[in-house]
């Protein structure tokens, strides 16, 4: 079904180039070379302080992330310079770790905002307020949110399941080209990590997305295998591999994994 | 600074330097018409200008007699420095007192076309048609429209310009205009006020009778260096309810204005009066006014104020809780930009028994600007069992903006309960970074931010004061 999808679209290419990111003057990626596709699940892995979360802001073009060398290219278009909005424009969207907290924004209004921009991007006319309102009511049920949640005020006072869920919303309805999910798995129980895992399958139903799945447990990949994996360690990529890594890595437990992974390479040095 | 700049920047970004830099047509606010005036004072104050103003009203003596009186208090009192810098005021530039060249008009169609066009512009014909109960509109010092629906008339309900109130009825205007309110004496610019005062409006509504509909009037100067002192005074009798809702706007001149109204409220026993106001007068006016309301037992008293535009903003709504349990809300937002200087608050005095008062005050500054909330709250010694609760919150989009805090409490009595809590906040990088990775531009991000931090205030408003409200902050959050 995802491959008729496929030659329906245009397959588009995120390429990261040899990029080095430093965060408050400190350097974390030392040269980090990528390549994501459409309708491709690709796993980034890496324990604490690989550099995860910081690939995934300096993609989303985070100013406090300074590319200092590098690039980050979208279909031969190189945005490593390009505004937030204009990355976003192009389809990028980043599910945070932790999002902001706007309080007095209510979810409702703040996301008529943004997917009426989006549509004016696309020269459609805006949702009235009436039809947003549906449009609304339809992507909660899938993701079985209450519908008082429409009036909470943006992540004020959300607990973890529910910054998730209300990431996992903004995803359905802004239907990105590229989606960086950010450790979306952490915190969450066994129902959290499969309603989230259900909301990327049926945003993925909907377009050929393009998934990059941040996360360091393996649990999350039973719920959504991915096609390729990519593991991250101080700052550089030390393996990549497809869906028999990806295995192999859940058969075995991340953790277990990366130490076999260490050992290997002792050996290999000396 | 580019996009670019931004992105590569890093944590080298300079939160000084980040601006949002785009134009907004401010025209709607600051444009005059080719209205020519009937007649105008020459530039400056002293006993002539006031016997003319006066004259021309066509005064009766108690009425001269108290302005001269105000006038000689005004002379003796220096002008206060414990607020914004007034040093830029020079009061002998300023005309006191301009007569439209219009007669009132009741109806909409004898209402000059100049005259509707900048009306128009301000939405008042889309709020006459939303059936509000009526609109009194004062174009400089005289009132040039003044319609009340006949169900209130009936009703015994007077709303009338000050100027023909006090010829209607003297008794009811000498017990109440600048006695016990607000007298004559209470500060340099009440003084001022009580000597060239023009216009306004007079409103009463009669023991028990509810009004369903807000009652609204719009300020407006106009005419170059137009000094603008329209007093309004409401009594709301025994068991009465009223909202009156005041919006103000004036066209941009280069030389400094002078707005000091004067707003007398009597809320009797059992009553409740709202009293709505959004005020965005041009850059140059120095908005130095007073408002206060003597609140008697079971009486409740609502202040909402918007406070946009002008130079230097001096406002303090007032309630005096003189009866038991009588009640006072006041909410208040105010927006100051580049060289402004927004000096708002609420004062609070508790002379009674089991009284309640609550101060939610919000402020924005942006580009330099300065907002301060200067507030009141005193319990009398004889006071039992009061309740305050005062909370203030400041919003700064950027570092060079400031916000102050002045909270004076003069609590006399050991039962009194008074919370205070006060908070500033900026804009964060994250929030920016969040809406921005949802498609929003900086200036959208910055709108919805404001928009949120407003909420609480302008959900108590009515719906199209709401909107009228949340445009005129996204006008200013967009920039001059």
């Amino acid at each position: 079904m995802e491959n008729t999808k496929q030659t329906d679209n245009k397959n588009n290419i995120l390429e990261i180039k040899d990029l080095h990111v430093e965060v408050d003057g400190k350097p974390i990626l030392h040269g980090i070379n990528l390549k994501f596709e459409s309708n491709t699940v690709h796993a980034i892995m890496g324990p604490n302080g690989s550099g995860k979360s910081t690939l995934a802001n300096a993609i989303m073009g985070n100013p406090k992330y300074k590319v200092t060398k590098g690039q980050i290219i979208y279909n031969d278009q190189d945005i490593t310079n390009s505004s937030v909005k204009e990355r976003a424009d192009l389809g990028i969207f980043l599910s945070f770790q932790y999002p902001a907290e706007v309080p007095g924004v209510t979810i409702n209004n703040f996301l008529r905002e943004a997917v009426n921009t989006k549509r004016a991007l696309q020269n459609q006319k805006p949702y009235s307020v009436i039809d947003f309102y549906k449009l609304l009511k339809e992507k909660m049920q899938l993701l079985h949110m209450d519908q008082s949640f429409r009036t909470r005020e943006l992540n004020a006072g959300f607990s973890g399941g529910e910054k998730k869920r209300s990431e996992m919303l903004q995803l359905l309805l802004l239907k990105p080209i590229f989606a960086i999910l950010d450790e979306t798995d952490s915190g969450l129980d066994v129902d959290g990590i499969k309603a989230v895992a259900d909301a990327i399958h049926l945003a993925k139903k909907d377009s050929p997305m393009g998934i990059i799945l941040i996360t360091h447990y393996e649990h999350f990949m039973r719920e959504l295998m991915p096609d390729r994996v990519s593991v991250l360690c101080n700052g550089k990529v030390i393996q990549e591999g497809s869906t028999e890594l990806a295995k192999k890595i859940q058969e075995k437990g991340f953790a277990e994994f990366i130490k076999q992974n260490e050992q290997s390479n002792k050996g290999g040095n000396q | 600074m580019p996009p670019q700049a931004t992105q590569n920047a890093g944590s080298d970004v300079d939160p000084k330097n980040q601006k949002l830099n785009f134009d907004i047509n401010r025209d709607l606010y600051d444009a005059a018409d080719n209205h020519q005036p009937k007649f105008q004072s020459k530039p400056g104050i002293n006993e002539e200008v006031v016997r003319l103003i006066s004259k021309t009203k066509n005064e009766p003596e108690w009425v001269l007699n108290k302005r001269l009186k105000s006038f000689e208090l005004f002379q003796k009192t220096p002008t206060p420095t414990w607020g914004p810098d007034l040093s830029e005021l020079d009061l002998q530039k300023i005309i006191y007192f301009i007569d439209p060249n219009t007669t009132e008009s009741t109806s909409w169609d004898d209402v000059p076309d100049e005259i509707k066009k900048t009306f128009d512009k301000l939405g008042i014909p889309e709020a006459e048609k939303k059936a509000l109960a009526g609109v009194g509109a004062q174009y400089d010092s005289g009132m040039i429209y003044h319609n009340l629906k006949k169900s209130l008339q009936d009703k015994g309900v007077i709303f009338e310009n000050m100027d023909v109130a006090i010829h209607k009825y003297p008794e009811m205007i000498k017990e109440y205009f600048m006695t016990s309110c607000v007298p004559v004496n209470d500060h340099k610019f009440v003084m001022l006020h009580a000597a060239v005062w023009s216009g306004g409006t007079f409103i009463y509504v009669p023991k028990g009778i509810k009004v369903d509909l807000p009652l609204q009037a719009y300020f407006r100067m106009n005419g170059k260096q137009g000094g603008q002192f329209e007093h309004t005074l409401i009594i709301v009798d025994e068991g009465a309810e009223l909202h009156y809702i005041e919006g103000c706007s004036s066209p941009r001149y280069q030389q400094s204005s002078l707005h000091a109204g004067c707003v007398e409220i009597f809320v009797k026993e059992n009553a409740t009066m709202r009293y709505t106001s959004i005020e965005n007068w041009s850059r140059n006016v120095y908005n130095l006014n007073t408002k206060r309301a003597l609140v008697d037992k079971n009486a409740k008293m609502i202040w909402t104020n918007g406070n946009m535009g002008s130079s230097r903003t001096m406002l303090y709504p007032c309630s005096i809780l003189r009866g038991e349990n009588a009640h006072s809300e006041s909410l208040g937002i105010a927006f100051a930009g580049s060289e402004q200087d927004q000096d708002t608050g609420s004062k609070v005095i508790h002379a009674a028994s089991n009284t309640t008062s609550i101060i939610k005050a919000k402020s924005i500054s942006k580009d330099g600007g300065i907002s301060s909330y200067r507030g009141l709250v005193k319990v009398m010694p004889n006071a039992k069992n009061i309740k305050s609760n005062v909370q203030c919150d400041a919003l700064l989009l950027d570092e060079k903006s400031v916000s102050k805090t002045f909270p004076y409490m003069k609590i006399n009595s050991p039962t009194a309960t008074v919370g205070h809590e006060a908070s500033v906040s900026k804009v964060s990088e994250e929030q920016l970074f969040y809406l921005q990775s949802r498609g929003l531009s900086e200036e959208q991000a910055t709108k919805v931010i404001v928009s949120g931090f407003i909420s609480p205030i302008v959900k108590a408003l009515p719906l199209e004061y709401a909107i009228e409200l949340n445009k005129l902050i996204e006008l200013e959050v967009q920039g001059m």
